[in-house]
């Protein structure tokens, strides 16, 4: 049966209902610009967790066990779901880390930074050329050879460990619901102000995480692989996607009035342009030597990719460190340890890059 | 016997760009791409077939899906 969901249109509508829905979010009570922000949404995952104890992002968005577990029922469906594993997993585990901490100080992952662009923060122009140069170095090292070797089939329930863990954290929100004006719920911590108490009901932040992880699986809709195939191949497939989300999310914002052009005062964001750029330099080239974006990574380990989902985990862990060492940005500017964080980043990614060049002298 | 690319195990941008590779060896003739999930074939078959390559031949064995192009 073909993939209705691979072909040209089908990757363009897939982009457009994802940035339709990601604006409606917003309307219905996520942060500014933020309907969906993978990096910014298991950042305060990490935080409802106790992982960082950062007050104003703590909260177990749903939207991300509802794109795992959406794409792990889609990809079973159509048999689709394969468990692998075995590539490589400590290098993605720090990839995955590396690139928390550089869309950190950008303050948002490629998908935001599109949908920043969309509600009118120009700031975000900053940080998309810093992913598009980020991913073109990530370019340069596969056109060289670079591979983190090949993965290998799992059993089952290798494949549904990230699926089960996903289900588990569901649990725990209905288990310990947000309480009005509580900071905690049993093991959860919940913002009482600022971004991460912002949010859609539970119920439509899942739903919609559910069936943007289905059709997402489908279509292989990916952000970071979208300017890698660009960039490497000239082939404009996924592209068309990304810019779909793009025109989407600002026609929808412009209808539901969160169309605000400008570089000051937008929300959850800061105007330190170079350290933007630089901040998502390092994301991007961790998300192309990792081969996905946040959010495909996840859909990934939704389809049983063990890989994947340790590039999940490093990305919560790199959240934990951002916000509990002074790394991460918030809308001042950047961390008293931005800047350092980025440049150790840097050169770890750089570092896992020239180590994994299996063509030379061949 | 057609030349074999083994991308079994690969994960884009990597069965991709073996594809190419050969394809850039090769003017004219057949060669077999060796992949063992749905991205891999669907990415696969995408860039041999707008390099003006044609799918002659599609196989799937023990999970693993045999693509045979020709020009």
């Amino acid at each position: 049966m073909k993939n209705v969901f691979a072909t040209r249109w089908g990757i363009i509508v897939v982009g457009a209902v994802i940035g339709v829905l990601a604006a409606l979010l917003q309307k219905f009570g996520n942060p500014g610009n933020m309907g969906i922000c993978v990096a910014c949404f298991e950042r305060d995952i990490a935080g409802a967790l106790g992982l960082h104890r950062a007050e104003v992002v703590q909260y177990l968005r749903p939207e991300i066990p509802g794109f795992v577990l959406g794409a792990f029922l889609s990809s079973l469906l159509v048999g689709d779901f394969k468990p692998r594993a075995g590539s490589s997993p400590l290098a993605r585990f720090l990839l995955g880390m590396c690139a928390m901490i550089g869309a950190l100080v950008f303050l948002g992952c490629p998908w935001r930074a599109l949908l920043r662009l969309a509600g009118g923060d120009g700031n975000a122009l900053f940080g998309l050329v810093g992913l598009v140069t980020g991913v073109g170095i990530g370019t340069i090292f596969f056109r060289y050879g670079y591979s983190l070797g090949r993965t290998y089939r799992q059993g089952w329930g290798v494949g549904l460990l990230m699926p089960i863990v996903m289900a588990g954290l569901l649990v725990l929100v209905f288990i310990f619901p947000q309480t009005e004006g509580q900071p905690q719920n049993g093991v959860l911590f919940y913002s009482v102000k600022g971004p991460g108490s912002q949010h859609a009901a539970l119920a439509i932040s899942l739903i919609v995480g559910l069936g943007v992880g289905a059709i997402a699986q489908r279509s292989r809709f990916c952000t970071m692989g979208a300017l890698r195939d660009l960039i490497l191949f000239n082939h404009w497939h996924l592209f068309s996607g990304f810019l779909a989300l793009l025109i989407f999310a600002w026609i929808t914002n412009i209808i539901l009035g969160q169309f605000h052009p400008g570089f000051v005062g937008q929300p959850v964001a800061h105007t330190q342009s170079f350290w933007n750029f630089a901040g998502m330099l390092v994301a991007g080239l961790a998300f192309a030597l990792a081969g996905g974006c946040p959010g495909r990574q996840l859909f990934m380990s939704g389809e049983g990719d063990g890989d994947a989902g340790i590039f999940v985990f490093g990305m919560i862990m790199g959240a934990a460190f951002a916000h509990n060492f002074g790394l991460a940005s918030s809308p001042n500017g950047i961390g008293p340890h931005g800047i350092a964080a980025v440049a150790v980043c840097l050169i770890v990614c750089l570092c896992i890059g020239f180590t994994n060049l299996k063509k030379i002298g061949e | 016997m057609a030349e074999i690319v083994d991308a079994r195990g690969l994960s884009c941008p990597q069965p991709v760009l073996m594809t190419l590779t050969k394809i850039k060896e090769l003017s004219s003739g057949e060669f077999e791409v060796v992949v063992d999930n749905e991205v891999s074939r669907e990415n696969v078959s995408r860039a041999a077939t707008n390099a003006g390559w044609q799918l002659a031949q599609e196989r799937e064995e023990n999970e693993e899906f045999h693509l045979v192009f020709k020009r």
